[in-house]
């Protein structure tokens, strides 16, 4: 049995024009020790989806209409907000995306990584301290013992996200969701980052969500890959797969928008696939068509008439496109 | 098209004086640039690279004469940039313009697209109101807007299109050199490609010349014909496009390259990743020798005591010597 099943999710948003479906009927599974990512533009729904597994969906804004969020045979849609403050941390814990922005500058980190310990696990002063400096030291900072008493500030962007880790993967959860980690920090850090989740995943043998825009780091980390698309999933497969041969021509202008550094460069230089447009509103959300129509060069009338089912190719890869045998 | 380079920047410093310690500590001075030298051809693209914090930005700006440089020269088309005053100065800001990083921030937002589009030729332009109402509509068509949003203000637009405006605000005055100081970043990928095809577009029709600054080596690929890396404020590679991504020689830049994510299997395949372990040194306190020696995986003694100059494109002591990409 799958470690994280979602089935049919629909998550709504209260907005000034009324009520609109930010995640629309959504269903995946997680395999324990899986690296699932997913991807698309901003105002997709990927991060609302992150924060209905957390139970953090902003409260009296949004909540979960209908489907189920199945965690371990537990319903998690249903569970009590004192059951939820259990898990959270313990059994999925998140990586926010600004790591200037998520630790508290008031407290010094070894005091943000020890408090999540004597919470969870309710260790002492004294030995959640002394983990805190492992954890530190785990997640590869220089004389973790002298930096434990430091300051956020005190620290750089890299190092900042490494604490963010350190405090995610404190209770060595069953899941740990990474929210866009890398967007805010160099490409050097990034790499280093990167590594030091795949080396945390081999050690700890939990799962990671990785939610990203970026392709070239889906395919550096990731087994399976959710393209989603206005809150809508378009596109679900081995990452492999989707990127030889995608299925969805949103996946497809995903990978070609970017100029991507080849193993052979060069003096030619196409130009680059656009996707015009943008993704819609909120309140275009939600209509019983496919919500890329307007930004595809494959559309046809039926496109605007019917939301287009989810065909399967093979056994993991499914893509929901009205024409996605023709691609 | 001549062989003479259009810009020409030699032995640029920019300094900043940072306060150390409290009451009568001397002045420290944080060397944001240090003698930086680079030239661009007419109708081509030069890439500054680097990580946050190297002195990308700060160039561009002395180059823009928007920081005021300590020491060096700014030429361009043979005049001297940096020593212009008054009524010349404002003649030549004409041909010097800059797309900024951040279209929310960089319009103002209570004046109208069309107002936005046409204040550089108010303030630098010798046009009249007629010609310049009729510029104004013809770059509205160039970067791919319509005449009827002319009317409309910043908060109406997407990101995608905010930076549309800028784009039209700096092609206003007819310039030769524009710099683009990332001017992606702040976009959705997709976005990303409609703003880059454009840009090259206009760099053919109009004769452009760009100064593009990024930090997204992708994106530097696509656009540049020649690249300069930079780290702590020194140019470390600078060379051709297809020599640098193919043949990188300093250790900096192979580490830079091997980190980049890629889609391709066959580059991922090829390339061991590079890891530089530990941060960048502190930029008021620099140590002796190569800035990068400490975080660099062949340093050698020779590397903290001499400082290496840029020779053949590369400033290191022991260049290649890594088999990374």
């Amino acid at each position: 049995m799958a470690l994280l099943s979602v089935k049919n999710l629909r998550i709504e948003l209260k907005t000034r024009a009324g009520v609109a479906p930010v995640i629309d009927d959504l269903s995946f599974d997680l395999e324990a020790g899986e690296n699932l990512s997913f991807v698309g533009e901003s105002g997709c729904g990927k991060s609302m989806t992150a924060l209905a597994l957390m139970g953090l969906l902003p409260e009296g804004i949004g909540s979960v209409a209908s489907g189920s969020i199945t965690f371990d045979g537990e319903e998690l849609t249903t569970a009590s907000e004192a059951r939820m403050r259990q898990i959270r941390g313990n059994d999925i814990s998140m990586i926010f995306q600004e790591p200037m922005t998520s630790l508290n500058p008031l407290y010094t980190v070894g005091e943000q990584i020890a408090e999540v310990l004597r919470t969870h696990q309710g260790l002492s002063k004294k030995a959640a301290w002394d983990q805190a400096i492992e954890l530190l030291d785990a997640v590869r900072i220089p004389n973790a013992k002298a930096r434990v008493g430091d300051y956020p500030f005190q620290m750089s962007g890299g190092q900042r996200q490494r604490v963010m880790i350190a405090i995610a993967l404190a209770c060595q959860p069953k899941i740990l969701i990474a929210d866009e980690p890398t967007t805010a920090l160099d490409v050097t850090v990034q790499a280093q980052i990167f590594d030091l989740l795949q080396d945390m995943r081999r050690q700890t043998g939990s799962s990671i969500i990785l939610i990203t825009h970026d392709m070239g780091a889906v395919a550096e980390m990731a087994e399976r890959v959710i393209v989603m698309y206005a809150g809508r999933k378009a596109e679900l497969g081995p990452v492999d797969d989707i990127i030889e041969h995608p299925r969805h021509p949103y996946t497809k202008g995903l990978i070609s928008c970017v100029p991507h550094i080849l193993s052979t460069l060069t003096e030619e230089r196409m130009d680059l696939t656009e996707v015009p447009g943008i993704v819609p509103s909120l309140h275009h959300f939600g209509q019983d068509a496919c919500l890329f129509a307007s930004r595809c060069n494959h559309v046809q009338p039926k496109c605007n008439q019917a939301r287009p089912p989810e065909k399967s190719f093979g056994a993991a890869h499914e893509a929901a496109c009205w024409f996605a045998e023709d691609l | 098209m001549t062989d003479k380079p259009l810009l020409e920047v030699d032995n640029l410093v920019v300094r900043f004086a940072v306060k150390r310690g409290r009451g009568f500590g001397k002045n420290a001075f944080l060397h944001a640039v240090d003698d930086v030298s680079f030239s661009i051809k007419r109708g081509e693209t030069l890439a500054i690279v680097g990580e946050s914090g190297s002195g990308k930005t700060t160039t561009a700006l002395a180059v823009a004469r928007l920081v005021n440089s300590y020491q060096g020269s700014v030429r361009l088309d043979d005049t001297d940039f940096l020593s212009l005053s008054n009524e010349e100065l404002r003649q030549a800001r004409a041909k010097v313009q800059f797309i900024f990083q951040d279209p929310y921030s960089s319009l103002n937002p209570r004046l109208r697209a069309s107002d936005i589009v046409r204040e550089p030729l108010d303030s630098l332009g010798t046009m009249d109101e007629a010609d310049k109402t009729k510029r104004v509509d013809f770059l509205f068509e160039a970067v791919g807007l319509r005449p009827e949003q002319q009317r409309l203000f910043p908060h109406q637009f997407s990101g995608g299109q905010r930076q549309r405006i800028g784009i039209a605000r700096a092609l206003a005055t007819q310039p030769d050199l524009i710099i683009c100081d990332e001017p992606v970043s702040a976009l959705d990928v997709a976005v990303q490609a409609q703003i880059l095809n454009l840009l090259r577009k206009l760099q053919v029709e109009f004769g452009l010349t760009y100064l593009f600054i990024s930090h997204d080596l992708g994106v530097v690929q696509h656009m540049c014909d020649s690249i300069a890396v930079m780290y702590m404020g020194k140019i470390v590679e600078y060379g051709p496009r297809l020599d640098i991504f193919n043949a990188p020689q300093h250790p900096y830049t192979q580490a830079l390259l091997s980190a980049v994510p890629s889609v391709d299997k066959a580059r991922r395949a090829q390339t061991k990743r590079i890891l530089i372990p530990g941060d960048p040194p502190d930029p008021v306190n620099l140590p002796e020798g190569c800035r990068f020696a400490n975080r660099c995986p062949v340093a050698q003694d020779r590397c903290r005591r001499e400082e290496p100059d840029l020779q053949n494109g590369v400033a290191c002591h022991f260049p290649g010597d890594q088999s990374g990409a």
